[in-house]
């Protein structure tokens, strides 16, 4: 009897499988049941990037948006594009309002996402209630947007202590700093809920310098072979600090990794939270349907420096960076929104009253002198602390107990 | 964490009622009454398929543990009993096997994988210092994981590189993670249990040359005394033991040591000395009651490890000793160890493996003269 690698029902009387080609069962039966093309169409990316809305905010004729077979979106509901507008102009207020915290000395450190909010609200945007998302350091406006409190999403960056909120409660990931551990932790949690036959699907999200670690490799691997309801999501924001992406990968784009792990990959404007939508929105509903693991590849473009201790004059042209300015996610989707009568001023102005909301929200919570507790340093290590640890707390607080008594 | 309300069943989708049933009772029948005797690695298997009988969230995977139970068959039958969503082979990627159980135990897992061999769990050291080690306190206690990771370690096998090395003291250095190490039959079964009953993450570390170590157990009055501490909440974890008894000097050791201090206990009576022997078992927690019982009673002490001794777990016990007990001293602490080389070809590693005369050696060196 074989192994069944996907966990589907092999029972213990089932008949002997042929060994080997098992791994494309799913992708290639998927592919041919449901679009009619060779299993290979269906995980190569399409021949361009998915763009929906271009940057100046007009909508692409059909047949340009990624109307290949296997490869057609449609476009989401009005409702979901107002809704994306409203997080992305909230996502942009964050983004501004933390780098200024930081310059205040209010912050130790901010990544900040500001140019790639239409990435960090689609992922958020996509999923649902049940669902799992887990996010990097890079990736607080998405975790802002999955409904984690601001102040508590910040906390990490403010520096009293690594996790401000429960993964759990919120089915979010700690924000992960060592790069593609987390697509690892995604893999576990996609694999228990699918054990328990919950239809449970997890965003996996890392960067673009990040698909060159081992991590990456193994939990895309693994993901395939247990056939889980993975999405895997790159922002390819063309640099991992100073690197540029030509220095990490030769391969034809980042999503076509993919087809090497008998997954489906695709490339989307980054930019264009209509398609990321669009293109997320149906790996979500495939990977919920049972099509295994998917790749989603976003270009994008950090337009700030990897964080405020980082000097991205450097390593890229200034020339460079404008050419980006002109491809922001914000204004074209403004336009397309105006355009379609979707937006008007009141509207406007009731999103960046909202925007202004959290940013004070940001501002009050992390003007706060917070007290610390030394204690806590001892109390979480282990479910119940260690004698070691008693002794070590005990000789903590003598030494601060004297030092008070001191004063 | 652990969704104790669902049933084997449930979990495992592929297993019918009458399956679990025919596996319950050939659980049971295996039970003969009275002490048998058994290898440990009947008494580790025995005691990760009690565990998964208890608990649906109990799962087992790794590297050729699924049909083939495991290059050390530790694993075998569990596959064949409980079927292949719980114990289960993945691809080769030790990274990928910890990671993917960090995520099962945030989601409600209690996931026991192995690791083939001690120097093949270098690949997963990311996971398990940067995750599997801190998430309970970068989470404030939010987030537990109930992890075992076990690992066949040590020498003494004729084992070629890389399968042969003492890692321990990697684990032990690293803040977050529980030590454990069983050198007897019986504690392979008691300390498993109790590593897979804890919230906490365990590197559970076999020494693979006793896995063919054989003892009369009684797994019967073994289950009785996990249901005992299970019902109460005690257990014997954290706690060193009097492996055999003595008054005039400790021989302090872990895992594949115990033996070969237990012989050196043995030989020396034979002489006339009286030493006694202490099975540390748990590195971390580490039990400084029982090991300075021991040494303030006999005033000597040698601390016996395979690894190497620098910046080891030997190195700490004897700090930790040297710092509570040094009136109580009549010689210097010594150490036997690895040498600081890299593990030796086969056909040299009895030159490196703490031995009975290097042990003795070392005890006549504890100024008895005066
Ligand atoms: C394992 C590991 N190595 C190195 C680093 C240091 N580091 C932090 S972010 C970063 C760049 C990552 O680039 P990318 O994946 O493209 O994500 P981005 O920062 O552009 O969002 C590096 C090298 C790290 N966090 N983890
Ligand atoms: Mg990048």
């Amino acid at each position: 009897m074989t192994i069944s690698a996907d966990h589907t029902a092999i029972g213990q009387d089932a008949p002997e499988q042929p060994a080997g080609n098992h791994v494309s069962e799913g992708a290639a039966a998927e592919a041919v049941r449901k679009f009619g093309i060779t299993v290979e169409d269906y995980m190569l990316p399409a021949r361009h990037q998915i763009q929906m809305v271009d940057p100046d905010g007009t909508l692409n004729p059909h047949t340009e948006q990624g109307a290949q077979p296997g490869h057609e979106y449609a476009l989401p509901a009005d409702a979901e594009l107002l809704d994306a507008y409203e997080q992305l102009v909230v996502g942009r207020r964050v983004n501004d309002q933390n780098s200024a915290l930081v310059r205040q000395g209010r912050m130790a450190v901010y990544p900040s996402s500001h140019g790639q909010e239409a990435c960090q609200v689609a992922a958020a945007l996509c999923l649902a209630d049940g669902d799992w998302i887990f996010p990097t350091y890079r990736d607080s406006v998405a975790v802002m947007a999955r409904g984690v409190d601001p102040v508590q999403t910040m906390t990490l960056f403010r520096g009293d202590w690594h996790s401000g909120y429960d993964p759990t409660k919120h089915k979010v990931g700690i924000q992960c700093t060592p790069l593609t551990t987390q697509l690892l932790h995604a893999v576990g949690v996609a694999h228990a809920a699918k054990l328990r036959g919950e239809d449970t699907v997890v965003l996996a999200m890392c960067g673009d310098g990040a698909t060159s670690e081992g991590d990456f490799h193994e939990a895309l691997n693994f993901a395939a072979v247990f056939h889980l309801p993975v999405v895997f999501f790159v922002q390819n924001n063309q640099y991992a600090i100073s690197v540029p992406l030509a220095h990490q990968s030769v391969a034809p784009s980042l999503a076509h990794k993919a087809v090497g792990y008998g997954m489906a990959g695709e490339r989307v404007d980054g930019n264009d939270v209509v398609a990321l939508l669009a293109v997320l929105g149906r790996a979500v509903k495939l990977a919920r349907e049972g099509s295994g693991p998917l790749l989603v590849e976003a270009h994008t473009y950090r337009m700030q420096a990897h964080t405020n201790a980082d000097d991205a004059t450097r390593y890229r042209q200034d020339s460079e960076v404008a050419q980006w300015v002109a491809r922001d996610p914000l204004k074209r989707m403004q336009t397309y929104l105006t355009d379609r009568g979707l937006l008007d001023d009141d509207g406007a102005a009731r999103i960046a009253e909202k925007a202004e909301a959290v940013a004070t929200q940001l501002r009050e919570g992390l003007g706060e002198d917070v007290p610390v507790d030394p204690q806590d340093l001892f109390r979480y290590v282990f479910s119940t602390p260690t004698p070691q640890l008693k002794e070590q707390a005990a000789m903590l607080a003598d030494e601060i107990s004297r030092d008070e008594a001191a004063k | 964490m652990s969704p104790t309300a669902t049933t084997s069943a449930e979990v495992n989708g592929n297993v019918s009622a009458a399956t679990a049933r025919a596996a319950a009772k050939a659980a049971a029948s295996a039970e003969a009454t009275g002490p048998q005797t058994i290898t440990m690695a009947k008494a580790l298997n025995t005691a990760m398929a009690d565990a998964m009988h208890a608990d649906s969230s109990v799962l087992v995977f790794g590297e050729d543990v699924g049909m083939l139970g495991g290059v050390f068959r530790i694993t075998d039958g569990l596959t064949k009993t409980f079927g292949e969503s719980r114990c289960f082979d993945t691809p080769l990627a030790e990274s990928g096997i910890v990671g993917m159980a960090v995520g099962m135990a945030m989601n409600g897992m209690r996931p026991v994988i192995e690791m083939q061999f001690d120097a093949f769990a270098y690949p997963a050291f990311e996971q398990i210092v940067s995750h599997v080690a801190k998430m309970h306190n970068r989470t404030k206690g939010t987030v537990k994981l109930p992890i075992v990771i076990r690992v066949p370690y040590a020498g003494g096998i004729g084992g070629v590189e890389h399968h042969c090395d003492s890692s321990e003291s990697y684990y032990a250095h690293t803040a977050g993670l529980k030590v454990f190490t069983p050198a007897t039959v019986a504690d392979g079964y008691r300390m498993l249990r109790e590593a897979i009953d804890s919230d906490d993450p365990v590197m559970f570390m076999e020494p693979k040359k006793l896995y063919w170590s054989k003892d009369l157990v009684d797994l019967e009055a073994l289950r009785a005394e996990h249901a005992v501490n299970t019902e109460r909440g005690t257990s014997s974890e954290g706690r060193a033991v009097v492996a055999r008894p003595g008054t005039d000097a400790t021989l302090i050791a872990y895992g594949p040591s115990v033996p070969t201090a237990l012989a050196a206990a043995a030989a020396a009576a034979e002489e006339g000395r009286s030493l006694e022997v202490i099975d540390v078992r748990s590195i971390v927690p580490f039990d400084d009651e029982t090991v300075c019982a021991s040494v303030r009673k006999t005033g000597r002490a040698v601390v016996i490890a395979e690894a190497h001794g620098f910046a080891s777990v030997s190195s700490e016990i004897v700090a930790r000793v040297q710092e509570r007990c040094f009136h109580y001293l009549a010689a210097p602490i010594r150490r036997v160890t690895g040498f600081d080389v890299p593990y030796p070809a086969p056909k040299l590693e009895h030159y490196y493996l703490p031995g009975v005369d290097r042990i003795l050696d070392a005890v006549d060196d504890l100024q008895w003269e005066d």
